[in-house]
């Protein structure tokens, strides 16, 4: 076995993960070939979405394999760009509205 | 950036591109056995009905993806003795459609002559026109009033709707050159909604992956242009890169050769084999030498056995229902929708 956690040659064997669970897979990939079929969003918005969420989640896996499916889509550069912003900037946002939570319990032990 | 050839490059050589292609080693399965497995009969031509000419590998641009190698250090082109044998094969055969490519074949000194005759024998003519060529030299900037008078087709490659993508593929300034040329072409009435004067674009990959939709492509070449440059064309042809010459060197050296071949292979859509473009056209090389299409003409392929190899030959064979040639190279016309020189095809 590969001594390394990210071995770029997992994505294609993504199908594989039936040989442990054949229903929950079998179940798992159709609903994932629903999800990106042309629907009230345009394939290419969906690519984008996942995108985005690939860098949300940080996965090596998704981020190559959205980056192609984005470049096949048509997407520019730029709008590539734009989604990771997007998924950056919620991130950032995720991060610091807690921070109402950290003032709020300070002010409430401080007696501020 | 130079040619292959004159970098003395070892994939510059047909028969190593074959070698690459045709390793029996490789995990990969042979066409014509994907064919058989697929339940699908060995490839043949129809009625030949295009004649598709690359009248010489000289160039203005070097394209890093170009599968013909052309460029400004390449000199071959077709002579006269030999565009005279490839009208002389148009009254032999009820061909309908002359295609001309290069290279930049507009850069044959005997391009407007031969146009000429072409018109002459009522044929239409499609050329594949770089853009950047009508910007290139004053004398160039009447082609599209000359294309316009002897109504031709122009078929044009544009890899992306922004500067930067389509210049790491083509050259520096090749994308501004290229918008200055379109609006040259729509000034004199191609690429107009209802005018009859056809323009239409070629959309290919700028790398390691496959085209999308060419539908959505379409739509999206056709916002950005008009909405950042108030350009106006007919259809884009979604084509997939074939790995041969400079797009084969470049997939060997990037290391993404397997990977690719991959992705064809896996995108193979059985669909899309009677659709693809060998079936009813012959393709000349500058020397005259003929095959079945412009990929097994960069592969020195030549067309199957009992078959003519030089134009000069062609006015008096039968070439319909030939089998046609095939190789690897050929899962970059069946992958996804399809590929030819007109986009996808299933
Ligand atoms: S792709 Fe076309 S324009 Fe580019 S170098 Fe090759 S022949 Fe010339
Ligand atoms: S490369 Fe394409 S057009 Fe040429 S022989 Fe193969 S399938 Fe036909």
């Amino acid at each position: 076995m590969a001594k390394k956690y990210y071995d770029p040659a997992g994505l294609g064997k993504f199908g594989n993960i039936a040989e442990f669970q054949k229903p929950m897979a079998d179940k798992f990939f159709a609903y994932y070939g629903e999800v990106f079929k042309e629907g009230a969003l345009t394939a290419r918005e969906k690519s984008l979405i996942a995108l985005a969420v690939a860098h949300g989640v940080q996965c090596p896996y998704c981020i190559d394999a959205y980056s192609t499916d984005a470049l096949e889509k048509g997407c520019s550069e730029a709008q590539m760009m734009e989604a990771v912003h997007v998924a950056a900037a919620m991130r950032g946002g995720a991060t610091l509205v807690h921070a109402t939570q950290m003032m709020d319990h300070v002010k409430d032990l401080t007696g501020a | 950036m130079k040619s292959l050839l004159a970098q003395h490059a070892l994939l510059s050589a047909p028969s190593e591109q074959r070698l690459v292609l045709e390793d029996p080693g490789s995990a990969l399965p042979f066409f014509a056995d994907k064919l058989a497995e697929s339940g699908l009969p060995v490839l043949h031509a129809t009625n030949l009905e295009v004649l598709q000419l690359n009248l010489g590998r000289m160039c203005n641009q070097t394209c890093t993806h170009c599968h013909v190698d052309a460029g400004p250090d390449r000199k071959e082109r077709m002579s006269r003795e030999v565009m005279e044998d490839c009208l002389r094969a148009l009254d032999a055969h009820p061909v309908h459609t002359v295609d001309l490519t290069g290279g930049a074949p507009e850069m044959h000194p005997d391009f407007r002559w031969f146009v000429e005759q072409l018109n002459e024998k009522g044929c239409h003519i499609i050329v594949r026109c770089n853009l950047t060529i009508i910007r290139a030299n004053k004398k160039y900037y009447d082609l599209p009033e000359f294309y316009r008078k002897h109504k031709m087709e122009v078929v044009s490659s544009l890899p992306f709707y922004t500067a930067d993508r389509t210049d790491r593929q083509r050259g520096k300034g090749v994308f501004e050159h290229s918008i200055e040329a379109l609006k040259m072409l729509n000034a004199v009435g191609y690429g107009l909604p209802d005018s009859e004067l056809e323009l239409n674009l070629v959309y290919n990959p700028a790398g390691a992956f496959l085209p999308g939709s060419q539908d959505e492509l379409e739509k999206q070449f056709k916002k950005s242009l008009m909405a950042d440059h108030g350009i106006q064309f007919h259809k884009l042809f979604a084509i997939t890169n074939l790995p041969i010459s400079r797009f084969l060197e470049y997939l060997v050296r990037s290391e993404h050769y397997a990977e690719y071949m991959e992705r064809l292979v896996n995108a193979f859509n059985p669909a899309a084999v009677q659709g693809v473009m060998c079936r009813n056209m012959i393709s000349v090389s500058h020397d005259g030498s003929i095959y079945d299409c412009d990929f097994n003409q960069m592969l020195e392929l030549p067309l199957s056995a009992g078959m003519p190899h030089h134009i000069r030959d062609l006015a008096k064979s039968n070439v319909a229902g030939r089998a046609i040639v095939t190789g690897r190279h050929c899962y970059g016309c069946t992958a996804g929708a399809g590929s030819s020189c007109g986009g996808t095809v299933a």
